[in-house]
C-alpha cells in the first residue's frame, strides 16, 4: 500500500519512530560535545606539562650559564624539526632570539600561562603566506573551535607561558595546538559521522519495521472494512506469530464470534417471534372476527372472549420465555447469583411435580444427598429443572406399562450432576436429541403435547447462565436429561 | 384480561379506596373501571409528583404504583411516602419482569410485583389480600373458617371436631388459602407464598395440589368450603 509522506506522518508508527530519533540525535549531539572538550581538555593538559618540562630544563641551563647558555640552548632546541615555541625578548618586548618571528600582540607582556590560545608565525612561514598572497600578522583572537577551520590561512595558534628573567628580559615557551585541535576535529568529524549513520539507521529501520506494522494494522483494519460491510463471518488475519497483533486479531476476533453469536440468537428470535407470535395472533385475531361475523348467543360470545384470553396467556408466556432465554444468552441479564441448597431445591421441585405424576400414573421419585450449596439461582435452577420433570412426565405417560420419572443428583468429578431420567420413547436420533434444546422445535412425536417449545432452550440457557450444561443422553428406554454444574470450591 | 366474572359476588369484602398511578391513560382508565366494577372506588394519578400529592394527602386502603412514570418513577414515590411514616400497602405494577427486579421493587418499600402485562383477575386479588383493612391475621394462632380449624402451633387441622392428617406443604397450602379466607387467591399467589417460586409452571401443578387439598378437608363432609372461582383462582369460605 502506497503512502504520501503526510501520511506516513499520521500514523503512529511514524511518530513514535520521529520522537525516539529526536531523543536519541539529542544524546549523541550532548556525547560529541562532552567527549570533544574533554579531549581537548586533556589535550591542553599535555601541552602545558611538556612546556613545563621545557621551561625546567632551560631553567637548568640558565642556572649553570646565565643568559649566554640560555639563548644558545633556545637556539639549539629552536632549530629541531617539530620544535616548541621559543622566544626571548628584551625588556619592551623587542623579540632577540626563538624561532617565533611574529604574535598577537600583548602576549608577552603578560607573565605566565596565556588566557587564551594566540595565533603566531614561525620563521620562515610568513614569506612562504605572502608569498601566497595571505595575509598574516592581523589575526583576531580565536577560540578553539574555529581555528581548526582556519589553520594554515591565518597562522597557527598555540598556548604559551611567558616568564621574566631576573634581568627584565621575557621569555616565552609555547606549543603549537596544532595537534589537539586536529585531533579534536577528527573526533568530532567522527563522531558526527556516527551520528548521521546512526540517523540513516533510524530511518532505515523506521521505514521497514514501521511499514511491516503498517501493514499488519492496514490488514486488520481491512478485515474490519470488510466485516463493517455485513460479513459478520469475516475474521481478522492471525499470522501465528503470537505477537502483539496476533493476540489483538485473536481478541477481536472472539469478540467477533460473540458479536456474531449474538446477532443469530438476536435473528433467530426474530424469526421466532414471527412464527410463533404470529401464528396464534392471526388465531386470535380470526376468532374475534368470527365471533363478530356472525349472529351469537351470549354465552358464544363468553366462550370466545375467555378463549381469546386463554390465547393471550398462553402468548405472553411464550414472549416471557422468548424474552428470558434471549437475555440469559446473551449474557446481560441482571439476574443474580447467591448461595444455593441445590438438593433443597431438588426437593422441592419433586415434590411440586409428585401430585401431577401421580395423577397421571407416572411414577416420581428422586435420590437426593444431604444439603449441596452451589453458587447459582434458585428460581431459575427451580424453573429448569421443573420445565426437566414436566417433560419427563408428558413423555412417559402412556409410553410403558410402567411409566418411571427418576430425579438423581450426585457428583462426578468436578460436576454436580442434576439427572431426570424417563423410561418413555426416549428421542432414539442423534440430530434429534441435539435439536431438541434449540427455540421452538417441537419433535414430531411432541407436537401432539402441549406446549410452547421453550422449556428444554429456557433450562438450557439456564445452565449456561451457571456455566454449566445441559445435555441430553439416550436412557434404553427414554432419555436422561442432565444438567451439570461446575464446582467450585470445596464444597 | 378480564374482571373476573364472579368477584364481583363472591370475593366482595367491603369497598376498597385504591390509588392507581399509571401513566398510561387507557390502561388507567380500565383499571378504574374495572375496580369499580369490582365494587371498589378507585382514583387515578397520571404522573409520580402527582400520585405522590394524593397519596400523601387521601387516606387510601390499597396503592397500585407503575414503576416507570413520568416526573417522578414509582419506586421513588414509594421510598418517599414510606420515609414520611405512610404505611399504605402498595402493589408495584412493572415490564420489569426478572426476579432481581421484583426484590428491588419490594426493598424500596413495596408489599408485591406484578409484571405487566397481568390478567385483572391477578391483580384484584393482589391487592385485595393487600387491604390492611382486610385485617392482620399473621398474629393469630388459631385460623377458623366455618367449621374448619387450623392451629398454627400444633400444626394440627380439625374439621367439624375431626382430626385431618396434612402433608408439610399442605398444611402451609391451607395455612395460606385461611389466612385470606373469603379472598380469591391465584395460583401464582400460591406458587410464591407456599412455595416461594415465582416462575409459570407448564402444567398447573398448582390445581393438582389443591385438589388434593380439597379432596382431605371436604371428603366426608357435606359442605364444600374450598371454592374454585373461574378464571381467577381459589377461594376458601366457611358456609
Amino acid at each position: 500500500m502506497a503512502l504520501s509522506l503526510p501520511a506516513i506522518m499520521r500514523t503512529t508508527a511514524a511518530r513514535l519512530s520521529a520522537l525516539y530519533f529526536l531523543l536519541f540525535a539529542l544524546c549523541a549531539v550532548l556525547l560529541v560535545f562532552y567527549m570533544t572538550s574533554l579531549s581537548a581538555s586533556m589535550l591542553t593538559g599535555q601541552t602545558k606539562d611538556t612546556i613545563n618540562d621545557e621551561v625546567l630544563g632551560l631553567a637548568r641551563a640558565y642556572q649553570r650559564g646565565g643568559l649566554p647558555v640560555l639563548v644558545r640552548v633556545v637556539e639549539a632546541r629552536s632549530r629541531q624539526p617539530g620544535a616548541n615555541l621559543y622566544l626571548i625578548a628584551d625588556a619592551n618586548g623587542q623579540i632577540l632570539t626563538g624561532n617565533v618571528q611574529s604574535l598577537e600582540p600583548g602576549v608577552i607582556e603578560t607573565v605566565g600561562w596565556t588566557s587564551e590560545p594566540f595565533s603566531y608565525q614561525r620563521f620562515g612561514e610568513g614569506e612562504l603566506d605572502r608569498m601566497r598572497g595571505g595575509t598574516s600578522d592581523q589575526t583576531t583572537p580565536q577560540t578553539g573551535e574555529n581555528s581548526a577551520q582556519s589553520e594554515g590561512e591565518k597562522g597557527h595558534n598555540a598556548i604559551a607561558l611567558v616568564l621574566r628573567l631576573p634581568n627584565q628580559m621575557i621569555m616565552l615557551v609555547g606549543r603549537d595546538l596544532g595537534e589537539p585541535e586536529r585531533f579534536r576535529a577528527v573526533i568530532k568529524r567522527s563522531l558526527m559521522l556516527a551520528l548521521g549513520m546512526m540517523g540513516l539507521g533510524g530511518l532505515l529501520i523506521w521505514f521497514f519495521v514501521g511499514r511491516a506494522a503498517l501493514r499488519r494494522i492496514d490488514s486488520v483494519s481491512d478485515a474490519s472494512r470488510r466485516i463493517m460491510g455485513g460479513d459478520l463471518s469475516g475474521r481478522l488475519p492471525v499470522t501465528g506469530a503470537g505477537d502483539e497483533f496476533d493476540r489483538l486479531s485473536e481478541n477481536l476476533n472472539t469478540m467477533l464470534a460473540r458479536i456474531a453469536m449474538l446477532n443469530e440468537g438476536l435473528k433467530q428470535v426474530s424469526d421466532n417471534i414471527a412464527h410463533d407470535l404470529k401464528t396464534p395472533l392471526t388465531r386470535l385475531r380470526n376468532r374475534a372476527e368470527a365471533t363478530l361475523a356472525g349472529k351469537h348467543k351470549t354465552t358464544d360470545y363468553r366462550q370466545a372472549l375467555e378463549g381469546t384470553i386463554a390465547e393471550s396467556d398462553q402468548l405472553i408466556k411464550t414472549f416471557n420465555a422468548i424474552l428470558m432465554i434471549s437475555r440469559l444468552e446473551a449474557g446481560y441479564s441482571s439476574e443474580t447469583t447467591s448461595p444455593v441448597d441445590l438438593a433443597a431445591t431438588v426437593s422441592d421441585v419433586v415434590e411440586l411435580y409428585e401430585p401431577v405424576a401421580e395423577e397421571a400414573g407416572v411414577v416420581l421419585d428422586a435420590t437426593v444427598p444431604e444439603a449441596i450449596t452451589i453458587d447459582g439461582n434458585r428460581e431459575l435452577i427451580g424453573q429448569a429443572l421443573s420445565n426437566i420433570v414436566d417433560n419427563a412426565i408428558k413423555y412417559s405417560t402412556g409410553a410403558t406399562e410402567s411409566p418411571k420419572v427418576r430425579v438423581t443428583l450426585e457428583r462426578i468429578g468436578g460436576e454436580l450432576k442434576l439427572a431426570v431420567t424417563d423410561n418413555g420413547h426416549g428421542i432414539p436420533d442423534d440430530a434429534d436429541r441435539a435439536r431438541a434444546t434449540e427455540r421452538f422445535v417441537r419433535l414430531e412425536k411432541s407436537r401432539s403435547q402441549p406446549g410452547s417449545g421453550l422449556g428444554l432452550s429456557l433450562a438450557k440457557a439456564i445452565m449456561t447462565f451457571h456455566n454449566g450444561r445441559l445435555d441430553l443422553l439416550p436412557a434404553d428406554p427414554g432419555l436422561s436429561v442432565v444438567m451439570s454444574f461446575p464446582v467450585r470450591g470445596t464444597n | 384480561m378480564a374482571a373476573p366474572q364472579s368477584s364481583g359476588e363472591i370475593a366482595y369484602n367491603g369497598s376498597m379506596k385504591i390509588l392507581v398511578m399509571e401513566d398510561d391513560r387507557e390502561a388507567a382508565d380500565y383499571l378504574q373501571k374495572a375496580f369499580a366494577e369490582a365494587g371498589h372506588t378507585a382514583h387515578v394519578a397520571g404522573d409520580g409528583e402527582t400520585g405522590f400529592a394524593l397519596a400523601d394527602a387521601g387516606d387510601y386502603d390499597v396503592m397500585v404504583i407503575d414503576r416507570l412514570m413520568p416526573r417522578r418513577d414509582g419506586l421513588s414515590v414509594i421510598a418517599a411516602l414510606r420515609s414520611r411514616g405512610n404505611t399504605t400497602p402498595v402493589l408495584i405494577l412493572s415490564a420489569l419482569g426478572e426476579v432481581d427486579d421484583r426484590v428491588t421493587g419490594l426493598r424500596a418499600g413495596g408489599d408485591d410485583y406484578l409484571t405487566k402485562p397481568y390478567a385483572f383477575s391477578e391483580l384484584l386479588a393482589r391487592v385485595e389480600v393487600l387491604n390492611r383493612r382486610a385485617g392482620a391475621r399473621e398474629s393469630e394462632t388459631i385460623y377458623r373458617v366455618g367449621d374448619l380449624e387450623l392451629d398454627r402451633l400444633s400444626h394440627s387441622v380439625k374439621r367439624a371436631g375431626r382430626e385431618i392428617t396434612l402433608q408439610p406443604r399442605e398444611f402451609r397450602l391451607l395455612e395460606y388459602l385461611m389466612r385470606h379466607a373469603g379472598q380469591v387467591v391465584t395460583r401464582t399467589m400460591l406458587l410464591e407464598n407456599v412455595w416461594d417460586y415465582h416462575f409459570d409452571p407448564q402444567t398447573n401443578v398448582i390445581d393438582v395440589h389443591v385438589s388434593r387439598l380439597r379432596g382431605k378437608i371436604e371428603k366426608g363432609f357435606d359442605k364444600p368450603i374450598l371454592h374454585t372461582i373461574r378464571g381467577a383462582g381459589y377461594m376458601l369460605k366457611g358456609g
